[in-house]
């Protein structure tokens, strides 16, 4: 059993204890201390610009032309704090017990907790740098709600929460470059992590510019390089998202949770051609006004104005009437596939259903609808031309978020020391599903409020070794390593692009590790995963050489760790013999086909260990004392 | 559909770049410009050739990463629109399109449509921030600020950093987007304190980087896939006339 150094005390006080107890590092000994933060969105950013001010030495690494551009820019809806500035009942304890029933009960209450006791600082903190909150006429913080609560919780900046949270952190991390305490390396990608004597003191990059490979030696490496739904290809996700970075930590000892537990959001707009590169979220708000619906004839060609009323199928109100349309999103995603599936599906692909608005528009008057959804009814207008007044959206599933990760105990530490993971690209907090909004807060308390209080314990031990430099000849294996992985791609010179070996494993995993498993299906998909890697050193071909910009190169690159951690997902998802949050096996859901959860068996989380190809399970008992996991229902 | 794409190629910073055509057949309406030209890179790399390079991360119009002079307007034929949400229905089958990098001293070429826009950066590093560390803030609600002052400071604050406006103006200023930054932090309470110095330092900077000067010919507020108004170089350049006299 995996050990999550969980501090003594009540759950209110576990924290606090913590950082009593934590060892303390005087400040002239922290600029001797250095540390590699690899990533710079909210979470990375967060911790560079936090850890700089304490004074510690900083490198920051981020694969963009610039730290601004991480993905957490990308998020729309907003960012969750339990400040009850509505006075609506909200409390640390409210926001602790949704979001632990959000994740159907899959992750640890003492984490969460910490993530709903440090939310309202956060807030404090992002109005200091500035952040353009929404607000009332009075100057107070406007908050609205979102789905999975019943209390208004969620602050926001127009559609834009995430860009201005990120421009906020990005903003600070510059002050700090500007005080020459943090080195910033921007278009640099972590290829492997280096270790010495068992302890986690650096990496390798390559700069993308040049292709040249670097050494980066610290006292401390910061994963912090965020989610890897592209390993589905078709994701919300920007397109250099990747797993590199977890995924050679992985292969070096550190353990991976929960890797199959994935998000699919439902409101993201279709595929509509093989070629399709990204898949475009919208927001969940709509869900408030839209009802969702399909036709109630398979294959009904008419166009959906021209299907009478009774002849549509509103399967979510049918199915959950009492959440209806704001079911929550495995739920929501779940049905719409079992519609699309069953030959319901509508557009070009027979892969969409309908978020109709016209009888929102019929009662409220189409001005208030466009006050509340303009952007985004002007942005489907510009992705699809198709004015979204006049005929309803086709909206579809897409893969979203990864609620698994590196595993990390309370301090954030890997199961390799010295080596943390923070924001998405660890399991934390979200269990088996995430809350909408939860997200953006976990990065950012991660990098902002946990990491900085917890790595001094660490670091302090660290001040009586020696410096790590990267003369080491371990430096100089892992980048020979590097290099000839490098080669071994450039070499194969076969016939077929990386991205056709990417759309190949998004189909698979799309097909049998997405919003519905079985385990049949997933070992076929083992099969054919292997079939494709095999396949992929046989017959792919990247131009160019390595020593110079070559993005071909970096999908390659990209794509050989997605397709490892396939696997990985894959026996993840078939070991859990359960139906849990987004992990949905057909073997285990009722007769009306909801989930069936398995405590006995499986209240633990699963942490696999690498060993040349091979994965072996440990587990990390969860155990509720303050909260009695219940069923989810949402009928 | 079919076009023709007449795109530039350069292999490195120091090389001589060059137009290249390709006739690309096969594209439908529905496939982004971006899509359009992955289409194309996979074409070329089937024949052994090297893949064009060109910048891309969220393809939704929001990171700032992508941009692409296309038929001679910053990211192509629509106003406020990012290279990655333009569509190929936007053309006709048959057409021509002329693909190029931003052009502008700032921002060097690194290889055929990659540019180094790090000068934006350096602008920020100037001072687009509010001097405080982490773990000191007063209570959100403590700082009342009114709803219109909120927007306003947003409408700045929206800026995605994608140089757009730098590469549209005859005079490759980086007005538009200094100013944009200015204005959001300088409106709100929380920025005055450091208001006068990062006015100076930030104009400073951004005349360092070797960016022109602004002539108001409008020009990038009509390609800023934001919407920023030009009203705001006119309000930075108040700004700074204020501190300049009076600090
Ligand atoms: C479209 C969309 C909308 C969302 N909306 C919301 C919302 O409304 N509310 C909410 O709470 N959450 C939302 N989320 C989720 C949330 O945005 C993310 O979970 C969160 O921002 C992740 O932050 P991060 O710092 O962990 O990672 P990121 O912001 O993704 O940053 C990753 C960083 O790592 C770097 N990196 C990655 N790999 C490497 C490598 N190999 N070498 C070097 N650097 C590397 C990148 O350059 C980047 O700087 C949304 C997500 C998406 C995709
Ligand atoms: S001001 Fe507009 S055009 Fe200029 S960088 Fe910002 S978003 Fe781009
Ligand atoms: S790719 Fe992000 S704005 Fe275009």
């Amino acid at each position: 059993m995996l050990n999550a150094k969980i501090p003594e005390g009540d759950l209110e006080h576990k924290w606090r204890n913590y950082q009593m107890q934590s060892q303390l590092i005087n400040p002239a000994n922290k600029k001797k201390l250095g540390v590699i933060v690899v990533g710079s969105g909210l979470a990375g950013a967060g911790a560079a610009a936090t850890l700089a001010e304490l004074g510690y030495d900083v490198q920051c690494f981020c694969y963009q032309d610039s730290a601004r551009r991480a993905h957490s820019v990308a998020a729309q809806g907003g960012i969750n704090a339990a400040k009850n500035y509505q006075h609506d009942g909200d409390s640390v304890w409210r926001m602790f017990h949704d979001t632990l029933k959000g994740g159907d009960f899959r992750s640890r209450e003492a984490n969460v907790y910490r993530l709903a006791e440090l939310s309202a600082p956060l807030i404090d903190h992002y109005v200091q740098q500035g952040v353009p909150f929404a607000r009332e006429y009075g100057g107070v913080l406007v908050n609205r709600s979102f789905g999975g609560v019943q209390v208004q919780r969620t602050f926001y900046a127009r559609g834009q929460t995430g860009q201005q949270l990120l421009l906020a952190a990005y903003s600070q991390l510059y002050k700090m470059k500007r005080a020459k305490k943090v080195r910033m390396f921007p278009r640099h990608e972590m290829m492997d992590l280096v270790m010495l004597e068992g302890k986690a003191k650096g990496i390798i990059a390559r700069d993308l510019v040049t292709g040249e490979l670097k050494r980066f030696a610290a006292h401390a490496v910061v994963l912090a390089t965020g989610g890897y739904a592209r390993v589905f290809r078709l994701s919300t996700l920007a397109i250099g998202c990747n797993a590199t970075a977890i995924w050679k930590a992985h292969k070096r000892g550190a353990y991976f949770a929960a890797p199959s537990f994935t998000q699919i959001h439902p409101t993201a707009l279709p595929q509509t051609s093989e070629a399709q590169s990204k898949l475009t979220l919208m927001s969940e708000s709509l869900r408030n006004d839209g009802r969702i619906w399909v036709p109630k004839k398979k294959g009904d060609g008419r166009r959906a104005n021209a299907i009478p009323e009774e002849e549509r199928d509103y399967y979510l109100e049918r199915r959950y009437p009492s959440f209806g349309n704001l079911a929550p999103r495995d739920i929501a995603s779940r049905a719409a596939k079992e519609r699309i599936d069953a030959g319901y599906g509508v557009g070009r692909l027979k892969n969409a259903v309908y978020l109709d608005f016209s009888q929102a528009i019929g009662r409220l008057g189409r001005q208030t609808i466009a006050d509340r959804y303009g952007n985004l009814f002007k942005m489907y207008e510009k992705i699809t031309g198709v004015d979204a007044y006049e005929e309803p959206m086709q909206i579809s599933p897409a893969a979203h978020f990864s609620m698994g990760g590196l595993w990390v105990d309370y301090e954030l530490m890997t199961t390799i020391p010295g080596l943390y993971a923070i924001g998405e690209c660890n399991f934390s907090d979200h269990g088996a599903n995430r809350l909408g909004a939860n997200s953006l807060l976990q990065a950012s308390i991660d990098g902002y409020f946990v990491l900085p209080n917890t790595i001094n314990n660490y670091l302090a031990g660290a001040l009586q070794e020696d410096h790590p430099t990267t003369d080491h000849p371990e430096f100089e294996k892992v980048e020979n390593e590097v290099r000839d992985h490098i080669e071994k791609v450039l070499h194969v010179k076969g016939n077929k692009t990386v991205d056709h070996f990417h759309r190949e494993l998004g189909k698979i995993m799309w097909q049998e590790c997405a919003m519905s498993r079985n385990r049949e299906g997933l070992e076929k998909a083992l099969v054919q995963i292997k079939e494709i890697t095999d396949a992929f050193w046989k017959d792919v071909n990247v131009t160019g050489g390595h020593q110079e910009m070559n993005t071909e190169l970096e999908k390659a690159l990209r794509l050989a760790d997605f397709l490892e951690l396939g696997l990985l997902m894959c026996t993840d998802a078939l070991n859990r013999e359960e139906s849990c949050g987004a992990h949905f096996r057909e073997e285990y859901q009722t007769k009306e086909g909801e989930a069936v959860r398995n405590d006995e068996a499986y209240a633990h989380v699963s942490a696999w260990a690498y060993d040349q190809g091979r994965f072996t399970l440990h587990k990390e008992a969860l155990t509720f004392e303050h909260v009695q996991p219940s069923v989810r229902s949402y009928k | 559909m079919n076009v023709n794409f007449k795109i530039w190629r350069q292999d490195n910073p120091h090389s001589k770049g060059h137009f290249e055509q390709y006739g690309v057949e096969g594209l439908t309406g529905d496939m982004s410009f971006l899509e359009a030209l992955d289409h194309l890179n996979e074409r070329l790399v089937a024949n052994n050739e090297k893949a064009i390079a060109y910048e891309y991360d969220c393809r939704e119009g929001i990171c700032g990463q992508c941009g692409i002079f296309i038929n001679g307007r910053a990211h192509g034929p629509h106003d406020h629109m990012t290279t990655c949400q333009l569509h190929m229905r936007s053309f006709s089958d048959g057409d021509t399109i002329v693909v190029e990098p931003w052009r502008a001293a700032a921002f060097p070429i690194i290889k055929d449509l990659v540019v180094d826009r790090s000068a934006l950066d350096n602008i920020i590093e100037q001072g687009a921030y509010i001097t405080a560390k982490t773990g000191t803030a007063p209570e959100a609600n403590a700082i009342l600020i009114a709803k219109d002052l909120a927007d306003k400071a947003m409408d700045a604050a929206a800026c995605i950093g994608c140089g757009a406006c730098v590469a549209t103006c005859k005079n490759a200023s980086a007005a538009l987007f200094t100013a944009a930054k200015i204005n959001h932090l300088n409106s709100l309470p929380q920025g005055a304190h450091e208001a006068s110095k990062r006015v100076m330092q930030m104009t400073k900077q951004m005349e360092l980087e070797g960016f022109g000067s602004c002539t108001f010919t409008g020009a990038c507020e009509v390609e800023c896939p934001e919407g920023i108004s030009i009203v705001n170089i006119a309000e930075m350049n108040a700004r700074r006339a204020k501190a300049k006299w009076w600090g």
